[in-house]
């Protein structure tokens, strides 16, 4: 019996949620008396015994360079036969978009109860209770998984990277695979480079209409620049074409849960509020004192935006030397 | 050419969400109901210019629900498609729903499947993965742009922090975001013809519920804001630091 949790990787870099995953798994195997397992489908460039510090006892390799592209009916068939070769009773996937590719199909192809979206470890006291976010982040629902086998995918910045101490080591073991063709066929791929992915983002700085205009982004992106921190925004912002599509948190757009989430210009609508409302501080800059956000900030400002911001920069640049 | 595009129904994005019967069931007092806005501003959109674009293409719209849906599945109909198959259930199961989808798919014999990114309460993001494991179909998720020339579709779809560009030849079954298409608001022709479509009601197929919402539970509360004079943004920078810690 083992946790097998599946490691998401691209351009040779295994990638930080699937460390979240590593250390979630591995609390989650302690917790149950069973081992935790990766299973990993493509090439990386590291050592996969070093993932052992997250701790995991074995890492199922199937290292075939065909495979570092994800296609998820092509993934699904061969993470569910490796479920049922490892006789794994719980399968982990970060709840990113490679996760929501394959998890559902995995779980549907051995009916497996699925919870996706997980924000915590099971309560397994009294059977296996997932908690996970519901309504946009408004709220949290208890989610009972009934069958034998289940299926995890945890919300990425849900659960800390847990580093074992000493040199935790992980055996890693060749997968024999027989790999069907994929019937999506990749034309073009584009990843824009150098940037932290919004919802992989620690520190988030975020922009709203009060900006005026995309000419005005200097300050935002100089501000998430000093902290290394990856730059967001609310719908109008993104719909009225000032920045790309992909930055759009909210309702409707990404939800994402920062640990520092500063909103700039923005009012707080109840749809921006339900995507970044899991940020465990959010910092509001906003001229309006009755703006809506102040009611769901930790710490904020009531002043304009173009004095304040380009103040706060210097401040970050100061302290960091 | 036959498509199907899944309709579900969801309190609209203003809802206060409170809980009844000790925090097991959402309160839905006073909750207006509407159609998910992926389903409906993207899916169904974009299905609907596929039809225009070619006439002969068959749309229908199926959604899993009880009788109080089909207020939802009426004003889907007044946007468009030729009729709507409602499977009469609930459940908030993803496992169940794929499989009463996956039916009403199999015996419609359709070339397209759309659903919606997610749905705005269960947030799942899963029911489009398991229907097509159910057909064996590929699955595009998140899509951002859809084009069909003959049985082929391109499709762009959104990755971490970028784009792909993906093709494949029908049957398929795609998740539609932003991008896709264009909200569109129904006419009045399109409302009183909604209401002489065909509204089909099934009866759902033998399938297991695998999981189930124990209680639901609300964030807590804020402790209140801290507010630091706009004069001073470097004490605000100095309290991230070294009182909340987050950098
Ligand atoms: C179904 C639905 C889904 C939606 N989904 C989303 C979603 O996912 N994400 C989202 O963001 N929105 C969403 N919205 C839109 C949402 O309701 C709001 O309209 C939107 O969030 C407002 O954006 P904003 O705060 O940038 O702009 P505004 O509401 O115009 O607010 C601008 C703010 O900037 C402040 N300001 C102006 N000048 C300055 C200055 N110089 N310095 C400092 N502050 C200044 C103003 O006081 C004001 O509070 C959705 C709406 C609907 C109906
Ligand atoms: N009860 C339902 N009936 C029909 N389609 C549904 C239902 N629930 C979800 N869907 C479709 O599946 C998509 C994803 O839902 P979910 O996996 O719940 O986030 C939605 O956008 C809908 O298109």
């Amino acid at each position: 019996m083992s946790v097998l949790i599946f490691i998401d990787h691209s351009e040779g870099q295994v990638k930080k949620v699937s460390l979240e995953a590593l250390s979630y798994g591995a609390a989650l195997a302690g917790q149950l008396g069973v081992s935790a397992e990766g299973i990993l489908l493509g090439t990386v460039g590291m050592d996969l015994s070093t993932l052992g510090r997250f701790g995991a006892k074995k890492i199922h390799q199937a290292a075939q360079e065909g495979l570092n592209h994800l296609d998820a009916q092509v993934y699904a068939k061969i993470i569910a036969d490796a479920v049922t070769a490892t006789g794994a009773t719980v399968v982990i996937f970060p709840n990113n978009f490679s996760g929501k590719a394959v998890a559902p199909r995995v779980a549907a192809r051995l009916k497996a109860g699925l919870v996706s979206g997980a924000v915590a470890l099971p309560d397994t006291a009294n059977g296996f209770v997932v908690k996970k976010t519901v309504f946009s982040g408004k709220a949290f629902a208890h989610v009972a998984l009934n069958t034998p086998l289940k299926v995890i995918a945890l919300n990425p910045n849900s659960y800390p990277i847990r580093e074992g101490e000493g040199s935790g080591s992980a055996e890693v073991v060749a997968l024999s695979v027989t790999a069907t063709a994929p019937k999506v066929k990749v034309v073009s791929a584009t990843q824009a480079t150098g940037e932290v992915p919004l919802t992989e983002a620690e520190l988030v700085v975020s922009g709203g209409r009060g900006l005026k205009g995309p000419e005005n982004w200097g300050i935002i992106e100089d501000l998430a620049k000093a902290l290394g921190a990856a730059t967001a925004c609310s719908r109008p912002v993104a719909d009225s074409g000032w920045r790309p599509h992909h930055e759009h948190v909210g309702q409707t757009g990404i939800a994402i849960a920062p640990n520092l989430y500063i909103a700039i210009g923005i009012s707080g609508a109840i749809q921006h509020l339900a995507g970044v409302n899991r940020s465990k501080v959010i910092v509001v800059i906003n001229k309006d004192p009755e703006a809506p956000f102040f009611k769901a900030a930790d710490y904020g400002i009531v002043g304009d935006a173009f004095e304040v911001v380009p103040k706060m920069t210097e401040a970050v640049k100061k302290l960091k030397g | 050419m036959k498509i199907l595009v899944c309709i579900s129904k969801t309190p609209d994005t203003t809802a206060k969400i409170s809980f009844t019967q000790n925090n097991t069931k959402f309160s839905s007092d006073g909750v207006q109901w509407i159609i998910n806005p992926y389903d409906e501003w993207y899916a169904l959109v974009r299905a609907i210019e596929l039809k225009e674009k070619d006439p002969s293409t068959v749309l229908h719209l199926v959604t899993v629900g009880l009788a109080d849906t089909e207020p939802i599945i009426r004003k889907a109909l007044a946007i468009g498609g030729d009729e709507a198959i409602r499977v009469n259930a609930d459940s908030a199961d993803p496992f169940y729903i794929a499989a009463q989808i996956a039916d009403v798919a199999r015996q419609g014999g359709y070339d397209l499947i759309f659903t919606g990114k997610e749905t705005i309460d269960y947030n799942g993001s899963s029911i489009g993965g398991m229907v097509a494991e159910l057909m064996d179909w590929p699955y595009i998720p998140l899509a951002v742009k859809f084009e069909l020339n003959g049985t082929v579709a391109t499709v762009v779809r959104e990755t971490e922090g970028g784009e792909e560009t993906d093709e494949a030849t029908l049957p398929l079954l795609v998740s539609c975001q932003k991008g896709v298409a264009e909200q569109r608001i129904p006419n009045m022709k399109g409302i009183m013809s909604a209401r002489t479509k065909p509204l089909k009601v099934v009866e759902p197929v033998a399938a297991e519920t695998l999981t189930s919402i124990v209680s639901f539970e609300l964030p807590p509360a804020k402790a209140g804001v801290k507010l630091i004079p706009a004069d001073n943004p470097a004490e605000l920078i100095r309290l991230l630091h070294e009182e909340a810690k987050v950098f």
